[in-house]
């Protein structure tokens, strides 16, 4: 048991448990987040990504100590106070971006934090960046879509 | 940060209506649920069973099957929303739960828009109608001059609400037949491309899924699984287990061994570290298959002649042109995103189990066998989690909790698989070979067409109460076996080709295969359309016809010529390059339902196969939502090219061995392509599935366009690199 403190959607939370724990585990369990998901915990599908220090990042495989001092956003860490949503989220909406959505997690916070490196992203950057991200589903042409039109706003 | 009180809050208030507030909430549901008949089954034939009236004014519509993710909940709501011309805020669901809702069987097959959202539609028009009738009788309004609008009735300058007319009745008569139903006449919400409610919870990460469910002192479970199917354990070394952090208890019955701990990274350690210290018995060795279709073909099988019409000989002696070949297919996964996972508790003598299972009533009853207690001791709630594309391990992890449940009374369990699990235990599509052989006369018409397909069955889903269809009812103490085959019909589905000929015959070989098998998505339908459909180019070269002519020449079905119109139409300005072709594929779903028709641009560099894009046309009779519709038609389309170009389950000797998305392959972004899909929408027809209609379309037209690139005929999938 350690004590660990790291900033969750701008809140600052200090807590003891195994330094070891993945951090998704932490979010889920522990801060009862639901954005984040588990999908292989090898970091080979995206479904638990969040942001840390401004880029997307799996969470299912990194010690939660790897992330003292650090700053991570989730799903639940994007819309304003008023519950505006972010224009990715928008965007996913506006197309309908969705069947299953278990994936949608991780698109969109790995959308996010491309077009937050690069605004003008084009189709090809996008698809390199998000080739991680599995949606079995086949939701792909529509997340593209939505991708390129948040772009947009 | 939340509190865990506002968490339960927030995901209590879920519109699709799972109440997580703690151990009560199952006998006493929140408001927003019916009440649970235990053990009981609900009169389909009421209009109460389908909408009810809700204590606060608001309206409940409600369904026995599940959402998928293929947007079943929008397109119920829609039908109901049309005949009470009332917008969705005002209308809640509650998918398939035992004792509340009727009992639908499995949500499979496409089929919940030909029957739960009748049902739901017709409910909802008798009761538009008793509510205009007793408006009429308890004001003394005429009919004509009353109107329902907006969760009321108004009329003569008055409004009254739903629940003054009702006054704490609920409408619990039959159901009738309805003078006018205003999804065919009025047409305001349906046919509409309404957006999907559930997907702003999806974009906000709100609680939604079976995964998010959080109750308090809720257990962790996992399942140390043997090394192979047939595998018995021998010993286990618990020493020392009891001191690793959070451990709660280790649960054997058999060879069925799981992990209980307090936190779930703590399970999930436990599960590794007993792994290490159980003995397996390593059962028997599995085959193997060097050549898919040899090996395939080698399997002891049952024969049976499906279909014979006209003379085979008399057709094939006229001919111009015979023409053979063999297709196949492999093992593929249903490889769920999230792994299955369920939530079970056995409390005062009932057992209550959270699940995403497509049938709840069906799952009760082979638990309630399992378990060894009486079906009304069991509940089932259904509750979304990942897309499932057919019969994967929703049932086996629902059991599995279910079993663990019972060892620790009074505590809520909550069981993940993790993805080795996924990959390695689910049941798969079964692999198959097609052959086909058909013959030409001199004028491009097929005079005769032989099939003999090989098949494993398609469905060994627990809809018979044996619990040996459930994965851990091998493995328990008293064992209940393993399942006998499964429903062979699937194998067949969609084998007799649409085209017309003057002799067919249909010889099906079913065959029981080394690996575990249940529906994937349109079953048989995949490779016996991919099959059809890529003979049916082969045809029309040796035809010298081009690919939509020759299929329209054997068509007389005007739908099916509409659609493939349709499609030339969209495709009329693509002018593929070199390296690139445009094929096509097209079906009617079972032959009885959706048409699609399917075209694929595909681009093949160094011999890597990238479809650019592709474009579908769907005829769902009715379209309750055409961006629904678009949505898993698009959906199937690019699943069923990932199936077609990469994925096959592999095995070694003891067990499979595609554990991950490394060993698995499948598309992702990088090399998918753009879709695009037309609705042709005939609201005068009844609705018909739609939801699998474009898997065989879509791997045929992806074969065809390579053929077209290349010139390379592929007949074994996956397609892979060409050589
Ligand atoms: S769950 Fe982390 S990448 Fe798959
Ligand atoms: S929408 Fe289901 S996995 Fe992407």
């Amino acid at each position: 048991m350690k004590s660990i403190s790291l900033t969750v959607n701008g809140t600052s939370q200090t807590l003891e448990l195994d330094p070891g724990t993945p951090l998704l585990y932490v979010l889920r369990e522990e801060l009862e987040l639901n954005g984040p998901k588990f999908g292989c915990g090898l970091q080979q599908c995206g479904a638990c990504m969040v942001i840390l220090d401004g880029k997307a990042t799996p969470s299912c495989v990194l010690p939660v100590a790897a992330a003292e001092g650090k700053e991570v956003v989730t799903l639940e860490g994007l819309a304003k106070e008023d519950g505006t949503l972010h224009p990715v989220q928008q965007a996913f909406l506006d197309e309908q971006a969705a069947q299953c959505g278990y994936c949608l997690n991780g698109m969109v916070m790995h959308a996010v934090s491309v077009l937050d490196e690069n605004p003008a992203a084009g189709e090809e950057e996008i698809r390199e960046a998000l080739d991680i991200n599995i949606c079995r589903c086949g939701t792909h042409s529509r997340i593209l879509k939505a991708i390129l039109k948040a772009r947009k706003s | 940060m939340s509190t865990r009180r506002t968490f339960i809050k927030q995901a209590g208030s879920i519109t699709v209506g799972f109440s997580l507030l703690g151990p009560l909430a199952c006998t006493t549901e929140a408001q927003n649920s019916a009440p649970i008949i235990p053990g009981g089954q609900v009169d389909e034939n009421k209009i109460d069973a389908w909408i009810k009236l809700l204590d606060d004014g608001s309206i409940q519509v409600i369904t026995g099957k599940m959402e998928l993710g293929q947007g079943l909940s929008t397109a119920i709501l829609q039908v109901a929303a049309e005949e009470l011309n009332t917008p969705f805020e005002k209308l809640s669901l509650q998918l398939a739960e035992t004792g509340v809702t009727p009992d639908e069987g499995i949500t499979a097959g496409s089929r919940s828009m030909e029957t739960s959202a009748m049902s739901v539609r017709q409910a909802s028009a008798c009761l538009r109608e008793i509510l205009l009738e007793k408006t009429a009788e308890k004001y003394a309004n005429e009919i004509a001059s009353l109107q329902v609008e907006n969760g009321q009735v108004s009329g003569a300058g008055n409004t009254y609400s739903f629940k003054e007319i009702l006054d704490g009745e609920q409408v619990e008569k039959s159901v009738f037949e309805p003078t006018e139903y205003y999804g065919k006449t009025r047409r305001k919400f349906v046919g509409q491309p309404l957006k999907r409610p559930d997907l702003e919870k999806m974009v906000r990460g709100e609680a939604f899924y079976v995964q998010d469910l959080r109750f308090p002192n809720m257990v962790h479970a996992r399942v140390v699984r043997p090394p192979s199917y047939t595998a018995s354990l021998k010993s286990i070394d618990d020493s020392g287990l009891a001191d690793s952090p959070g451990y709660v208890k280790l649960v054997r019955s058999g060879s069925f061994l799981a992990v209980l701990a307090e936190k779930e990274s703590q399970a999930v350690g436990l599960q590794r570290s007993v792994k290490g210290k159980v003995t397996w018995d390593t059962g028997q060795e599995l085959k193997q298959a060097d050549d898919l279709a040899s090996f395939v073909k080698s399997l002891p099988s049952d024969t049976n002649v499906d279909e014979e019409t006209g003379d085979w000989a008399d057709a094939a002696s006229g001919a111009a042109i015979t023409l053979e070949a063999t297709y196949a297919k492999p093992w593929v996964m249903h490889a769920a995103n999230g792994p299955s996972c369920a939530v079970a508790i056995f409390e005062d003598d009932q057992l209550h189990i959270w699940s995403h299972s497509q049938g709840v009533y069906p799952l009760r009853e082979t638990i309630a066998n399992l378990v060894k207690l009486p079906q009304e001791k069991v509940h089932v709630k259904g509750v979304p989690g990942s897309g499932c594309y057919g019969h994967n391990a929703a049932d086996d992890v629902a059991a599995e909790a279910a079993l663990i449940a019972m060892e620790i009374p009074g505590r809520h369990v909550r069981l993940q698989w993790m993805r080795e699990e996924e990959h390695g235990w689910e049941p798969y599509g079964t692999a198959m070979v097609m052959e086909h052989r058909a013959a030409l006369d001199s004028n491009g018409k097929i005079q005769g067409w032989q099939y003999e397909l090989w098949s494993d069955a398609h469905s060994t889903r627990p809809t018979s109460g044996d619990p040996a269809n459930l994965l851990p009812g091998r493995y328990v103490e008293a064992s209940f076996g393993t399942p006998g085959q499964g429903w062979r019909g699937g194998a067949i589905r969609n084998a007799p080709p649409i085209y017309q000929t003057d002799a067919f015959t249909l010889t099906s070989h079913i065959f029981e295969g080394p690996l575990r098998v249940s529906a994937l998505r349109s079953l048989g339908a995949y490779a016996n359309v991919f099959s059809i459909e890529c003979f049916m180019d082969e045809l029309a070269e040796k035809a010298d016809v081009d690919v939509f002519t020759f299929r329209m020449n054997h068509l007389q079905d005007e739908r099916a010529i509409a659609c493939l119109e349709r499609l030339q139409e969209m495709t009329q300005e693509v002018n593929p390059a070199d390296n690139q072709g445009l094929g096509i594929g097209f079906a009617r779903y079972k032959n009885s339902a959706s048409y699609c028709a399917v075209a694929a641009l595909v681009e093949v560099t160094d011999g890597n196969p990238v479809v650019k894009q592709m474009w579908g046309v769907i005829d769902a009779g009715e379209c309750i939502n055409p961006d629904g519709l678009k949505n898993q038609t698009e959906g199937g389309m690019i699943q069923s090219a990932s199936w077609t170009l990469k994925e096959a389950v592999k095995w070694n000797d003891q067990h499979i061995t595609s554990v991950d998305w490394q060993s698995y392959p499948m598309l992702r972004f990088k090399e998918v392509s753009i879709v695009e899909v037309e609705v042709i929408d005939r609201p005068e027809l009844p609705p018909l599935g739609a939801g699998e209609a474009a898997q065989g379309p879509a791997a045929a037209a992806v074969v065809n366009g390579i053929y077209f690139a290349t010139g390379k005929r592929v007949r074994i999938l996956p397609v892979g690199r060409l050589g």
